[in-house]
């Protein structure tokens, strides 16, 4: 793209390129994942904007002091803190293009971020058993939605980190497998930034509130 | 609170032979017709054996031009549904008078103008111009094809699924009656319990996913995809307004689908987000509807900006005046339409500041707007300008758009949109900038680029008969709706008490006849061409004297789009090249990539539709399965990682040696 | 004080009104109301329309022009196709636009604050400000489905689709809904806002003739919105005396359970009147408490704003079997609410008692042709002032 120099002056100017070399496949994936995850970025951004609004209607029933068990969410953080750095040694591993190394880091990273979906759906259903499911008050129900949104990520993100272990285990590091985790690595890492969103305005601040 | 789900069978959900309206004389009409065309088409497609032919060379086409032709069609087969439900509220209007009920009960006439407006923006407009989109762009900036070529053809197929669920819900159950954008806490599932409302959520999920993933395969493309040499500033000014109409896309859509399954939630599990009770607030709706709602309008008109620019500067034969004002004109249009969504409720009561705020912004959108106006003004200034059909709508656009424009204005006055907001002036308004600028402009495109995409041009004297009827039948159609607007009459009335209006409404009835003669010319205008085609053939590749690279290939364009990729030194780079003698190279060809069909994203996309309908229905077991299918599917995809296949030299050689014969017989 | 007669008014009897009634003889009730407000919002109108037309009007005829002169067989017209540039030129087209929206900008910054519904009128025409003394008379109004309810404290009658108030006294609307978004508006008189449930919006009027005036819901609504109709009667004195003595004649009294009757969806409810109205009965409505043994927004908005109830709360909700909801279909299991706490604050609590009382100032704004009116800023009545209320979500 635009890499043509302007000829000179008495060469004849060239209106084709006769000796052209196609697009490396995957040339424009990075950028086109990127552009994804800012419009994924644009979802979440409206539901924290939904919980701003909507938090503190708790319609006459508990607030976030009364619900929230901050130790437990805090593990579920670590948990998926470390998930986002044992991802980061499998890029390593790929880096060097160690096969094995990738596949026992994306499992451990798989095992940390079942944890962390573990962890969260045993708080939901205490706060549901208790009574305060989503239909409780907006404010409830806007937490549910935040924060099960991102939950329901993880759960496409670990689907899909099985997915790339069995093609790594089975086709290699190969481009297009490495494309594919590097795609899921921003990922991951962005569901990571997301989770922090949400740790500090709807956990942390909650308890302030 | 939680809505505890009726009695409903564990197979069929809520779905039984009640949901058939069986009881409703036009309906069954429509259907009984709908049948039959549908069992002729059926019937022709084996008789020809044509499946085979379809599936192969179009369903699972992942070339951008046929998916750009697959998204034209579907635009218009949607457009006659949605007129269709226009004629229906033109005639209950001018009925429903001195007593009368007309002949639409309220069930009836509030599905028959929320579908028109769902149908009418998202599936009439958004495909025709993201098709738009799709056919040229890649062809502007001198590329083989879109980025994603997989995506773009599972994107068409979402958009279709989408407007499979409309047309089902006309047979099996019932759509919104909610108007189009469904504001609760009417759509809710206190006030409407039917299942109309899940028909709308559901076609919009599946449609908006659809456009959400073109416009991030489209603004890639633009990014990464053109030829050498061509830098921004170097873009065809149809290339911008997509760049900039994609990048609306990408940032207004993702709030439409959040808002939507909020409201979604709020049906199907009882959370209270827009509930009236619990701490819900509907307010919340209404304002995050129109981030998303504004940035759809320019969504909508930008791109045809771009074709007008194409328009006038070619068949005024000149450059285009103020590019670069152009430019930037249309990044000035896109960030400021995430500033005014607010104007569409003035009367919710904000209070003066925010009102005046909002009413600004929007007023200051109309300065790079007028620029551009003024910028088509002087590019036929000084030009030799040829009144072919595409030049034609193009000035028609400009005289009506103008009124459009200052309406819009005077509604952007707070104080004044008080006595103006929600009445038939705002119709007015609205459908004179969209019919008047997308419509119009859409016109434009078609004329202007069916004979690159067909190889022959379109009839004109079906095309000015179709102009003729169209121009003069909007203002008849929507005159009287400006002068009722001021006479106090709102939008949405199924009855009237006040006889004196009733005149109106037969003068605007007419009109939607008149307007309706010239849809049908434009239908008859596509037959003639086509039956005509040996006479209206062009094969030069550039019937107009074009200016942009899509007119340097041939008509239509080989699957390839151009077997060396151009390199470009200027704007209008075809015209640079054609002035300056470039030679198109005839030897020396290589193999090339390309994207290899797939039949995935038609059934991806069919997968989703079934989940939206068992969604709708509320059959579980068929959610789930078809979840499964769905994931299941599209892991399986990822498994398959030949994804491209080159075409020979020899036969890029020869596909190329058959243009230069035709070239020559020219 | 004597004002000019705005130049807008002027410009509006010379040219326009004949110019339109020409074209169609009709009667554009927006351009030609009966209410100061409205009167002033339909100058608005033409005065925008006049201050674009300025550049609307050039722009079309330069297309015809260019049109025309440049076709392609007027071999005699000059052709300089490779002219693509101008700087003055495009100075002139982006700066041309650009004064136009500033002199409408600076028209809609004022204007907007001056017609502010919730703005508390200070004339009642040109050169008629509002003296201290007078008191707006109030009127609560609900949408239902699908009627309107006009509450009248002062009176102390209410009527459905039917309203009434004397000539040029202002009128202070107080606006709710029972169920679903509607917009009150009254062609005539004030412009139109939106009634919401459990939202008040209030809109500030006055008329300046006397008639028969249409009145309706602006936004849809649902299966019975098209006849939402009332009339807006304007008399004088002496003929809204005995409106309101015909409705104390009608007898009946609006309780709550009255209303919850009311409230039932219907269409093309004729008028009826009621002798008397409950005390409160439309702060409940605002706070969504008509309905026995439910709480009332404001206590919910007091809990919550210290913090909630706390787990005891999760077990406050109630249900109603079989309701059957505003859409006249049988909901499945029903509606759930909020339980009211106290018992004993039912009379009190309603009524929202607001914290401070901020009088409205009367004009926001000075400079030329926008001084403060000169009669002093009207006592705000208790009442009237539940401005604390929160106004609705931008």
């Amino acid at each position: 793209m635009s890499t043509t120099t302007i000829p000179a002056a008495d060469e004849p100017v060239r209106f084709y390129d006769l000796d052209e070399h196609p697009h490396p496949e995957g040339y424009s994936t990075m950028l086109g994942f990127w552009i994804y995850l800012m419009s994924d970025c644009l979802i979440f951004a409206i539901l924290f904007a939904c919980y701003a609004v909507l938090g503190g209607n708790f319609a006459g029933g508990p607030g976030p002091k009364d619900l929230f068990d901050l130790p437990l969410v805090a593990l579920n953080t670590a948990m998926l803190l470390f998930s986002s750095i044992t991802y980061g040694f499998a890029m390593l591993g790929m880096a060097k293009g160690n096969k094995n190394q990738v596949l026992i880091w994306l499992a451990i990273t798989l095992v940390f971020g079942g944890c962390f979906l573990g962890i969260e759906l045993y708080e939901f259903s205490e706060l549901i058993h208790e009574g305060a499911g989503p239909w409780r008050s907006a404010f409830l129900s806007s937490f549910f939605t935040l924060v099960g949104t991102h939950g329901l990520h993880v759960t496409f993100g670990s689907i899909w980190l099985i997915t790339l272990m069995v093609q790594v285990a089975r086709f290699g590091l190969t481009a297009a497998n490495q494309r594919r985790l590097a795609c899921l690595s921003l990922f991951w890492h962005f569901l990571d930034v997301i989770w922090i969103g949400v740790f500090t305005f709807v956990y942390l601040m909650g308890m302030l509130r | 609170m939680i809505p505890q789900p009726a009695p409903v069978s564990p197979i069929l959900g809520k779905l039984s032979l009640d949901a058939l309206p069986l009881h409703e004389p036009i309906v069954v009409a429509t259907f009984c017709g709908v049948a039959l065309g549908g069992i002729a088409l059926v019937a022709a497609l084996t008789y020809f054996k044509l499946w085979t032919y379809l599936w192969k060379e179009w369903f699972t086409s992942v070339d951008h031009k046929k998916i750009g032709i697959m998204y034209m069609i579907l635009g218009l087969v949607m457009f006659l549904r949605g007129f269709a439900d226009a004629l229906m509220m033109r005639l209950q209007q001018a009925l429903a008078f001195n007593g009368s009920e007309g002949y639409l009960n309220a069930h009836h006439f509030d599905q028959v103008f929320t579908a028109h407006g769902v149908i009418m923006i998202f599936f009439v407009a958004m495909p025709f111009v993201t098709g738009l989109m799709n056919y040229i762009v890649p062809l502007q900036i001198g590329a083989r094809d879109v980025s994603f070529p997989f995506l773009n053809n599972f994107s068409f197929w979402m958009t279709t699924g989408g407007a499979v669920l409309v047309m089902a819900s006309l047979f099996v159950g019932e759509f919104a009656q909610t108007g189009w954008l469904a504001y609760p806490p009417l759509s809710g599932i206190l006030y409407s319990p039917g299942v109309g409302v899940d028909y709308y959520l559901w076609a919009l999920q599946v449609a908006g996913v659809g456009t959400t993933l073109s416009g991030i395969n489209l603004i890639v493309t633009i990014l990464k995809l053109r030829a050498p040499g061509m830098s921004l500033m170097k873009m065809p000014v149809f290339t911008w307004t997509s760049l900039c109409t994609n990048v609306l896309i990408v940032a207004s859509f993702p709030v439409l689908t959040a808002v939507l399954a909020l409201l979604g939630l709020d049906r199907y599990v009882g959370t209270n987000f827009f509930t009236n009770d619990f701490g819900g607030s509907a307010m919340m709706y209404v304002n995050l509807i129109w981030i998303w709602g504004h940035p759809e309008v320019y969504i909508l008109i930008l791109p045809l900006f771009g074709v007008f620019s194409e328009v006038t500067s070619t068949f005024s034969g000149k450059k285009l005046f103020g590019y670069s004002s152009m430019v930037y004109a249309t990044i000035v249009i896109t960030i400021l339409s995430y500033l005014v969504w607010l104007h569409h409720f003035f009367t919710m009561g904000s209070g003066a500041s925010v009102n005046s705020f909002f009413g600004i912004t929007t007023m200051v959108i109309s300065i790079p707007t007028g620029a551009k106006i003024f910028n088509w003004l002087f590019t036929m200034y000084r030009g030799r300008i040829r009144f072919e059909l595409p030049m034609m709508w193009t000035v028609a656009f400009m005289l009506t758009f103008a009124i459009g424009g200052m309406t819009g204005v005077m509604l952007a006055i707070p104080p004044a949109d008080f006595v103006l907001h929600n009445s038939l002036f705002l119709i007015a308004h609205f459908h004179n900038v969209i019919i008047g600028g997308v419509l119009f402009g859409l016109f434009a495109a078609i004329n202007f680029w069916w004979p690159k995409a067909f190889g022959f041009k379109l009839n004109t004297f079906w095309g000015k008969v179709s102009f003729w009827c169209w121009v003069p039948g909007f203002w008849l159609a929507f005159l009287p709706l400006y002068i009722m607007g001021l006479m106090g009459v709102t939008r949405r009335m199924r009855v009237f008490d006040d006889p004196s209006l009733q005149i109106f409404f037969i003068v605007a009835a007419l009109g939607a006849a008149l307007i309706a003669a010239g849809i049908g010319a434009m239908l008859v205008q596509f037959a003639v061409s086509i039956w005509k085609r040996e006479e209206l053939k062009d094969v030069t590749g550039d019937p107009w004297g074009g200016r942009t690279l899509e007119w340097a290939t041939s008509s239509p364009p080989p699957e390839y789009n151009f077997a060396f990729t151009p390199v470009i030194h200027d704007l209008d780079a075809w015209y640079d090249m054609k002035s300056r003698g470039s030679e198109r190279p005839l030897t020396g060809f290589k193999d090339i990539h390309m994207p290899s069909n797939t039949g995935a994203g038609v059934i991806l996309a069919g997968i989703s539709t079934l989940i939206g309908f068992a969604l709708i229905w509320h059959i579980w077991w068929l959610v789930g399965l078809g979840f499964v299918g769905l994931i299941g599917g599209a892991i399986f995809h990822t498994f398959n990682y030949k994804r491209d296949f080159d075409i020979p030299a020899e036969v890029v050689a020869e596909t190329e040696a058959a243009r230069t014969r035709q070239l020559a017989g020219a | 004080m004597p004002r000019p007669r705005p130049l807008s008014a002027r410009l509006r009897a010379l040219l326009t009104l004949p110019a339109f009634a020409l074209l169609c003889g009709c009667d554009m009730v927006v351009l030609n109301p009966a209410g100061d407000v409205a009167r002033q919002q339909g100058d608005l109108v033409i005065v925008s329309t006049l201050l674009m037309l300025l550049i609307i009007v050039p722009v079309m005829a330069l297309v015809v022009l260019f049109a025309w002169r440049y076709r392609e067989s007027n071999k005699e017209a000059t052709y300089s196709p490779d002219w693509d540039h101008s700087t003055s030129l495009e100075l002139v087209i982006w700066s041309a636009p650009l004064l136009i929206i500033i002199c409408l900008g600076a028209i809609t910054w004022v204007s907007t604050h001056l017609l502010d519904p919730y703005r508390p009128l200070s004339r009642t025409g040109p050169n008629q400000p509002i003296a201290a003394n007078v008191k707006p008379l109030e009127v609560q109004v609900v949408a239902l489905d699908w009627k309107w309810l006009f509450i009248y404290p002062e009176q102390g009658i209410a009527t459905v689709n039917e309203m009434a108030a004397p000539v040029g006294r202002p009128i202070r609307f107080r606006i709710s809904a029972s169920s679903v978004m509607n917009s009150f508006y009254i062609p005539a008189l004030a412009g139109q806002i939106y009634a919401m449930p459990a939202m008040e919006t209030p809109m500030n009027a006055v008329f300046d003739k006397t008639g028969v005036f249409q009145g309706l819901s602006a936004n849809y609504s649902g299966h019975g919105f098209s006849k939402m109709r009332f009339k807006a009667h304007s008399m004088d004195q002496a003929g809204f005396d005995a409106w309101v003595a015909e409705a104390k004649k009608a007898g009946g009294n609006l309780d709550r359970t009255g209303y919850l009757q009311l409230e039932r969806p219907s269409e093309g409810e004729p008028v009826r009147r009621f002798a008397g109205v409950e005390t409160g009965l439309f702060d409940r409505v605002v706070n969504m408490c008509v309905q026995p043994g439910k709480m009332c927004m404001h206590q919910m908005m007091m809990l919550d704003a210290e913090g909630g109830t706390g787990k005891a709360g999760l077990h406050n909700v109630r249900h109603t079997e079989g309701e059957t909801s505003a859409t006249g279909t049988h909901m499945h299991g029903g509606k759930s609410f909020v339980g009211e706490i106290c018992a004993d604050q039912q009379d009190v609590a309603v009524g929202a008692k607001p914290k401070s009382v901020k009088p409205v100032k009367q004009a926001t704004l000075t400079g030329a042709g926008l001084k403060q009116p000169s009669a002093k800023p009207t006592p705000i009545a208790p009442s009237v002032a539940s401005e604390t209320r929160p106004r609705p979500l931008s």
